[in-house]
C-alpha cells in the first residue's frame, strides 16, 4: 500500500490535491494512505519551495501546483 | 489603440443607458465601464505573453542564483525576483525555509517577500493603462527600495537571532557549510520547453489569475467609480490637507486594516490622485494596504519570534512613511503635468 503525502501549510488548493488523490485511488480500487503535512520543519525536510507538493513513499514527486489526473495514475500504478 | 474602451463606455453609458456625464451616476458609471474592459482586456493579453516568457522560471533556479550572488547584491537580486517570480502568498513559509535552510541571509529572503505582494506583472499593468509608464516606474522603483531597505536593515540588527529554533538552526548549517565549500552550488539547467509546453502553461497561469483576480478588479474599480463620480474634485486637498507631513502616517495606518492585494487597490489609487490627494500619500496607503497584510504576518509566525515579527512590522510601516513624505516633497516636480 502507498502513502501519499501532500505537503503545504493549509491552503485551499492543498485540500484540493489530497481530495484528488484520494478521489482517482478509489476510482482505481486501490488502496492508499492520504496525509496532510502541514508542519513547516517536516516540509522544510523535504527541501520544497513550492506548495502544494507531492511525496510518494516519503520521495517528492511533485510540487508547486494540483497535479493532473494522468500524473496521480502514474503513481498509483508506478 | 486604448481609446476603443473610452468610446464603448460612451456608447453603453451615454447612448444605450441614456445617462448624462454631467450627473455622478453618469461619471461613475463610464469610469466603471472604461476601466474594467480595458483593465481585464490588457489582463488577459499580458498574462498570457509573460507566462510564455517565465514557464522556464523556477524558485530553485531563482534561489540558487541569488545564492551565488554577493551579499549587496543579493539584496537586490531578492527584491526582483520578488517582483518577478509567480508566488502564492500561501507559499511564504516554504519559501522563506527553502531560503534560510540554503544559507541566504534573512534579510535577503525578507527583501524577496516584502517586494512581492507589491509588484506583480497584475499591478504593472494596471498603473501603466491607468495612471502611465511614469508612474509605473516611480512605483516599481519604490517597490524595489522597500524590499532592499528592509532587508538591509534587518540583516544590520541581525534579525536571525529571532528566529525560531528549528528556522535558525537550519541557517546557521548551511551558512557553515557555505564557508567549507565556498563554490558548492551549481546553478541548476533551465528545463528546455517546447512551445507546446509553454502554451500550456501559460494557458494554466491565465486561467488561474484571471479566476483569482476578476473580483478584485471589479470592486478596486467600482470603489474607484464611487470616489470619481461622488467624491468632489479638490475634496481632499480642503479636507485631509496639501500633502502635511501628518497625512502620511495617517494614510499608512488607515491602509492597515484594509486587507487588498494591489488589483483592488490600483483602481482606487487612481481615483485618490485624480482628486487632488498627494500622491505620497496615495503611495504610502496603497503599499500600507498591500504590503502589510495581518494574514500574511500570521502565517510568518511559524518561523518567527514574536520579537522579529513586531520588528518586521516597525521597519515596513517606516519605509511606507518615508516613501510618503519624499515622494510629497518632490512630486510635484517628479509628475509635472500629471
Amino acid at each position: 500500500m502507498k502513502t501519499f503525502e501532500v505537503l503545504g501549510t493549509g491552503c485551499r488548493k492543498c485540500v484540493t490535491t489530497a481530495e484528488t488523490i484520494e478521489r482517482i485511488a478509489k476510482e482505481q480500487g486501490q488502496e492508499v494512505t492520504v496525509e496532510k503535512v502541514t508542519d513547516p520543519a517536516k516540509i522544510m525536510e523535504y527541501q520544497v519551495m513550492s506548495t502544494p507538493a507531492v511525496a510518494v513513499d516519503g520521495k517528492v514527486v511533485h510540487s508547486g501546483s494540483i497535479p493532473e489526473h494522468d500524473k496521480i495514475v502514474g503513481w498509483l500504478n508506478g | 489603440m486604448l481609446e476603443i474602451f473610452t468610446h464603448l463606455a460612451n456608447w453603453l453609458t451615454y447612448d444605450l443607458m441614456g445617462l448624462s456625464p454631467d450627473t455622478k451616476l453618469g461619471t461613475s458609471i463610464h469610469f466603471f465601464i472604461e476601466d474594467t474592459t480595458k483593465i481585464l482586456f490588457l489582463l488577459v493579453i499580458m498574462i498570457y505573453v509573460i507566462a510564455l516568457a517565465r514557464a522556464s522560471l523556477n524558485l530553485e533556479r531563482v534561489r540558487a542564483y541569488i545564492q551565488q550572488k554577493h551579499r549587496m547584491v543579493g539584496y537586490f537580486f531578492g527584491s526582483g525576483f520578488g517582483a518577478i517570480t509567480p508566488f502564492c502568498s500561501c507559499s511564504s513559509i516554504p519559501l522563506f525555509l527553502g531560503f534560510t535552510s540554503a544559507g541566504i541571509p534573512l534579510g535577503i529572503t525578507m527583501a524577496f517577500l516584502f517586494t512581492s505582494p507589491i509588484i506583480n506583472e497584475v499591478a504593472v499593468i494596471m498603473l501603466w493603462s491607468l495612471l502611465g509608464w511614469k508612474f509605473t516606474l516611480a512605483y516599481i522603483v519604490i517597490g524595489i527600495a522597500v524590499g532592499v531597505v528592509g532587508g538591509m536593515i534587518l540583516d544590520a540588527i541581525k534579525g536571525e537571532r529571532w528566529l525560531k529554533g528549528f528556522a535558525a538552526k537550519a541557517y546557521q548549517k548551511a551558512a557553515a557549510e557555505a564557508h567549507s565549500h565556498p563554490d558548492g552550488s551549481e546553478l541548476p539547467e533551465a528545463p528546455k520547453l517546447s512551445f507546446q509546453a509553454r502554451h500550456e502553461f501559460a494557458k494554466d497561469e491565465l486561467k488561474e489569475i484571471v479566476g483569482r483576480i476578476w473580483k478584485w478588479v471589479l470592486i478596486g474599480v467600482g470603489l474607484g467609480a464611487v470616489l470619481h463620480g461622488f467624491v468632489p474634485d479638490g475634496w481632499f486637498a480642503e479636507n485631509l490637507g496639501s500633502g502635511q507631513w501628518w497625512s502620511v502616517p495617517a494614510a499608512v495606518f488607515a491602509g492597515l486594516p484594509l486587507y487588498s492585494n494591489a488589483t483592488g487597490v490600483i483602481p482606487v489609487m487612481e481615483s485618490l490622485i485624480m482628486k487632488g490627494l498627494p500622491v505620497g500619500t496615495t503611495l504610502a496607503f496603497c503599499m500600507a494596504t498591500v504590503a502589510a497584510s495581518f494574514p500574511e504576518f500570521i502565517m510568518l509566525k511559524q518561523v518567527m519570534t514574536f520579537r522579529l515579527l513586531a520588528i518586521i512590522f516597525v521597519i515596513l510601516l517606516a519605509n511606507f512613511m518615508v516613501v510618503g513624505w519624499v515622494i510629497n516633497a518632490v512630486g510635484p516636480w517628479l509628475f509635472a503635468g500629471f
